[in-house]
């Protein structure tokens, strides 16, 4: 393994708080803004852009602090969202019930799995993970009564305690920037903690960790843990954001661009995941506005990324500011 | 549910088997040797295919189009070696995933803009279109047989190149010990073009073979490059052995499954429920093979020593 | 890097320009498309925006006499995404019809977004079982059919014809098992087996032995687009073409023709169409079609499509052009004044269409293959589905 654009990322991540807390600031004045125009538009894709954001957040944590790539997180958003979906089938629709189960549900599944993917390392770790992914795609595929392939449409969007809160789209939009500053603020607290010295560790060198007495394996368990807790979350806002679910939303594709995501931000800086998934998915929607073969377009961007942003856009804008500070 | 039906039921998986060990031969190649992930892997079956219906309808040949395809796809290899994979060797894995997930993306829609979006076809051979009898009343298609022995002419090819020959001797090594190969001054970039282009033409030839089975379209290396890491990750990275018994593991699990899943559900459910959870459980086979195999083996059936 | 900030303010710019623009010239009509025009189902997506654009063209650029903007949309079927997509038409564009998708999970994804955004929205292809019944909708419309009655029409000539033991296949997905319960309902012979296969299966080979040892007469199938590519071409280099009838839905058509060729020659299919279709309007679409796209024959999909066009043409020619009374619309709409392609149609309660039905069968025309019509199966047949919905 060459070196990454994260691998000092304790320091810069510090440094750039007052940043982080600008794009939050902006997310929140969104909503203003957007009552000049096509509102519900502008506040849909800007909800999406944040639900993937959080999932994001979660692959980070795993992969730019961990060293785990995952391949397989989709199925942990498909999880969330098939939760609010079959418990809104059996008319409970309320989330102090739904939002607790999607999380449960999500959690264990990355338990259970975690325990046999964590076996593995490197290349066999992603792939070991895609095949959980994949398991869970085609059962979920094959729920008959819940819409099977077709997927299936929420009856309402998320209750609480019977009000429809969910049912105002500003409503939806808050709460999801909510979850996300607060999915980014755990993830941030468990990095800087004792826990994340560990997990940490255990990326740079398992055995030195090992060594010194740590039960790595336990503790990267409990570090999937959470992070498939966060895709579940991204899958409960997700269901609620579309109003509908499917099983497409846990296919490899989908994994693959969550990962695409955060490199396409910055590995390794949390914020990063955020800035990734609010540039791959506007991006996609400004080009497929502007061409049918925008693909055309956005393949080769990625090449050029990749060749030419060591670090992803987060890594970019670090070194344009280094250059402007030298001067 | 005879005996013949499962005869016929193991030269399907066969065949399924030895195709995707074509695909995954050169990726376990590239994979072992460069260190390199190269999801693009994919897409060379895919324009292998593409090359073939329009080389054929140029020449009218099956061979001629055949000889061009692999040619074709052998150039256009070399190019993107040359102008993007070879920035990428001393990269991360994922930011090769990413960038060669890009050429994916790109190639996929290129090949519908150039030869538009509909499925084409390319037809069997004259001579080989037939059937033949293996049994009374079971036919086999004679086109399934030439897949099979070509695949095991190539697996027999790349055993002697490999363990024979200088080339082979150094991918062998290049694999386990790649930065004492260079070190001990051989040219790494030579040896890496032509692995490279050697994995790149076998995955075209996989395309060219397969095409007058399956519909040529747009995204149909997609799917086959999923199956053709399963492959090689139960195999063991960098493994021509192991490539060659997982993929034919799996080309056996996954027809075998489809075919008898229902009958085996059957015996515990009733037919209705059994007809429905059958093809669900069957499509995950491979993936619970995977799991199952990496589980007890986390490094594949054969690692290749000394890999860290 | 700076290309792709170049690339993202053009792209501002031009929704921008775009909005802008809109404003400016009010009296436009605009229509918003959600089709499928990446991956391997692309082909079917183009049909349907092709269709709805000649369709424009042959009225002059104009729909119920006003200029129309079509704004495409490519769902890549992902559900998620089409809602996305739907809502950018309904909220940003503010269109006044949606046309589209192909796929029934598309259209389930779509259906709340585009209804309740107080657009209408036309199906030129999924007709689903719970939208034409319990869960029928006054603002969606569709010119093409419900997505059993292809397969009842198969049904119902393997009943006529007197076969003893059909094997039946479909895809193990909620349009898959539609399909063989709507065969059944006609079909009362023998059934050899009834198999579904994972969605989007390469290959056949183990159906293919399974379907030689059962001793079927025939078969039925549902295998859309790449899927039933490879099955034609596979049951045929098995040698089954002349052993065992082919019928099918969705699986031989214009779309999938190109590539089946000669495998494909002689096998049946269901449908509302064909575009050998005996009227005049049919003869000058096909024509005008395959000038305007490079050759090629249009399909099922392309047809209801255009449909679709004139339906939205002749409603809003009943209103004077007005989109802004939604019932007087509704109820122009209802109507269906337009002339078909297919001849006789009209809406029934649930707005879809009460249309005849035919056996088709592959043909060769010149050097390009077709489904031709072979046989009347039903007419004036309408969903068994109408009953359970509540809309008078």
């Amino acid at each position: 393994m060459t070196s990454l654009a994260a691998d000092k990322p304790v320091p810069r991540a510090a440094r750039f708080n007052v940043g982080v807390a600008l794009m939050f600031a902006v997310l929140a004045l969104v909503p203003f803004a957007a009552a000049f125009g096509p509102e519900s538009y502008v506040l849909g894709l800007v909800t999406r852009v944040m639900v993937f954001a959080i999932a994001a957040l979660a692959v980070d944590f795993l992969c730019g602090f961990g060293g785990l790539v995952t391949f397989g997180h989709a199925a942990f958003v498909g999880l969330g969202a098939y939760t609010v979906a079959i418990a809104g089938a059996h008319g409970v629709t309320d989330m102090t019930v739904t939002l607790p189960l999607a999380l449960i549900v999500s959690a264990a599944f990355a338990y259970v799995t975690g325990t046999i993917c964590l076996r593995t390392n490197g290349v066999y770790f992603i792939m070991i993970t895609l095949a959980f992914g994949q398991m869970a795609y085609f059962i979920a595929g094959s729920l008959a009564p819940y819409g099977g392939d077709d997927g299936i449409t929420l009856p309402t969007r998320s209750t609480l305690f019977g009000l429809a809160v969910f049912g105002n789209d500003r409503a939806l939009y808050y709460a999801t920037l909510g979850f996300l500053v607060a999915s980014y603020l755990l993830c941030r607290a468990v990095v800087y903690s004792r826990f994340g010295r560990v997990f940490r560790g255990a990326r740079e060198n398992p055995t030195r960790m090992a060594t010194i007495g740590y039960d790595v394996f336990r503790y990267q368990r409990v570090g999937y843990v959470i992070a498939g807790s966060l895709g579940g979350l991204a899958g409960f806002l997700l269901a609620n954001a579309a109003e509908f679910v499917s099983p497409a939303y846990m296919s490899w594709q989908r994994s693959g661009e969550l990962i695409i995501m955060v490199l396409f931000g910055g590995l390794g800086t949390l914020y990063g995941a955020i800035v990734g998934a609010a540039s791959y998915l506007l991006l996609e929607e400004g080009l497929a506005g502007l061409t049918e073969n925008w693909k055309l377009i956005f393949g080769p961007l990625l090449v050029i990324i990749v060749l030419f942003a060591r670090g992803g856009l987060v890594g970019l804008a670090a070194s344009v500011r280094a250059r402007f500070s030298r001067d | 549910m005879s005996f013949t039906l499962l005869l016929i039921q193991t030269l399907n998986g066969l065949q399924f088997g030895v195709l995707l060990f074509l695909i995954a031969a050169g990726l376990t190649l590239v994979f072992g040797v460069m260190d390199f992930i190269n999801l693009a892997h994919g897409v060379q079956y895919m324009l292998g295919a593409y090359l073939a219906v329009m080389f054929y309808a140029w020449t009218g040949s099956f061979v001629l189009a055949l000889i061009l395809a692999l040619l074709a796809a052998l150039a256009f290899g070399l190019l993107l070696e040359f102008t993007v994979f070879r920035q990428l060797y001393d990269r991360d894995h994922l930011e090769q995933v990413i960038a060669t997930f890009g050429i994916i993306i790109f190639l996929n829609q290129g090949v519908k803009v150039v030869w538009g979006a509909a499925p084409l076809n390319l037809p069997i051979p004259d001579g080989l279109a037939g059937v033949v009898t293996l049994m009374p009343g079971l036919t086999y298609p004679v086109w399934r047989l030439v897949i099979i022995a070509s695949g095991l002419i190539v697996a027999l090819i790349l055993y002697f190149l490999v363990s024979q020959t200088r080339v082979g001797m150094l991918v062998r090594a290049g694999a386990t010990h790649a930065r004492i190969v260079s070190a001990l001054g051989v040219d790494i970039r030579r040896l890496f073009m032509i692995v490279f282009g050697f994995g790149t033409m076998l995955a075209a030839f996989a395309g060219v073979m397969i095409a007058p089975i399956l519909s040529v379209e747009p995204g149909m290396g997609d799917s086959v490059l999923i199956l053709a890491f399963v492959v090689i990750v139960i195999g063991g990275i960098g493994s021509m052995r192991g490539a060659f018994i997982a993929a034919l593991l799996i080309g056996l699990v996954d027809t075998l499954g489809r075919s008898f899943m229902i009958d085996i559900l059957r015996l515990v459910m009733p037919p209705s429920p059994a007809r429905t959870v059958g093809p669900a459980i069957a499509s995950m086979l491979i993936y619970v093979l995977m799991a199952l195999v990496l589980y007890f083996r986390p490094a594949g059936l054969f690692p290749a020593k000394g890999r860290s | 890097m700076k290309n792709k900030f170049l690339m993202s303010a053009a792209a501002t710019a031009l929704m921008v320009a775009g909005v802008q623009g809109l404003a400016f010239a009010q009296e436009k009509l605009k229509i918003g498309v959600v089709t499928t025009l990446s991956g391997p189902a692309a082909v079917l997506g183009q049909q349907l925006r092709n269709g709805l654009q000649l369709a424009i063209k042959d009225n002059g650029g104009k729909l119920g006499g006003r200029e129309v903007e079509l704004i495409v949309q490519d769902d890549e079927l992902k559900p998620d995404v089409a809602v996305s997509k739907a809502k950018a038409l309904i909220d940003r564009d503010k269109v006044d019809f949606v046309v589209g998708p192909i796929f029934s999970n598309i259209l389930v994804a779509i259906m709340k977004p585009v209804t309740e955004g107080n657009a209408f929205l036309i199906s030129p292809n999924a007709g689903t079982s719970n939208f034409a019944g319990k869960d029928c909708n006054p603002n969606f419309f569709v010119t093409s059919y419900q997505n059993d009655q292809n397969h009842e029409v198969m049904g119902k000539y393997a009943q006529d014809a007197g076969f003893k033991k059909v094997f039946i296949m479909a895809p193990n997905y909620p349009a898959g098992k539609d399909s063989l319960a709507g065969f059944k309902r006609f079909y009362k012979g023998e059934l050899a087996d009834e198999v579904y296969v994972p969605l989007n299966q390469l290959d056949y080979s183990a159906e293919l032995s399974r379907i030689q040892a059962s001793g079927a007469d025939a078969v039925f199938v549902f295998l859309p687009g790449g899927m039933g590519v490879n099955f034609v071409k596979q049951f045929r280099q098995a040698g089954l073409a002349d052993k065992v009838k082919f019928l099918s839905a969705f699986t031989v058509d214009e779309s999938t023709l190109p590539a089946q060729k000669e495998a494909a020659l002689g096998f049946f299919g269901g449908a509302n169409w064909a575009p050998d279709l005996d009227n005049p309007q049919n003869k000058k679409f096909v024509a005008g079609y395959e000038k305007e796209y490079g050759g090629a024959i249009p399909a099922t999909y392309a047809f209801q499509a255009y449909d679709a066009g004139l339906l939205i043409d002749g409603a809003l020619k009943a209103t004077g052009g007005k989109t802004d009374n939604k019932d007087a619309l509704r109820a122009a709409l209802m109507k269906a004044p337009f002339t078909s392609l297919r001849g006789k149609f009209k809406f029934n309660t649930n707005h879809y269409p009460i249309q005849d039905f035919y056996q088709v069968k592959v043909v060769q025309v010149g050097d390009k293959f077709a489904t031709s019509i072979d046989k009347k199966v039903f007419t004036d047949y309408a969903d068994p589905h109408a009953k359970d919905c509540k809309m008078k």
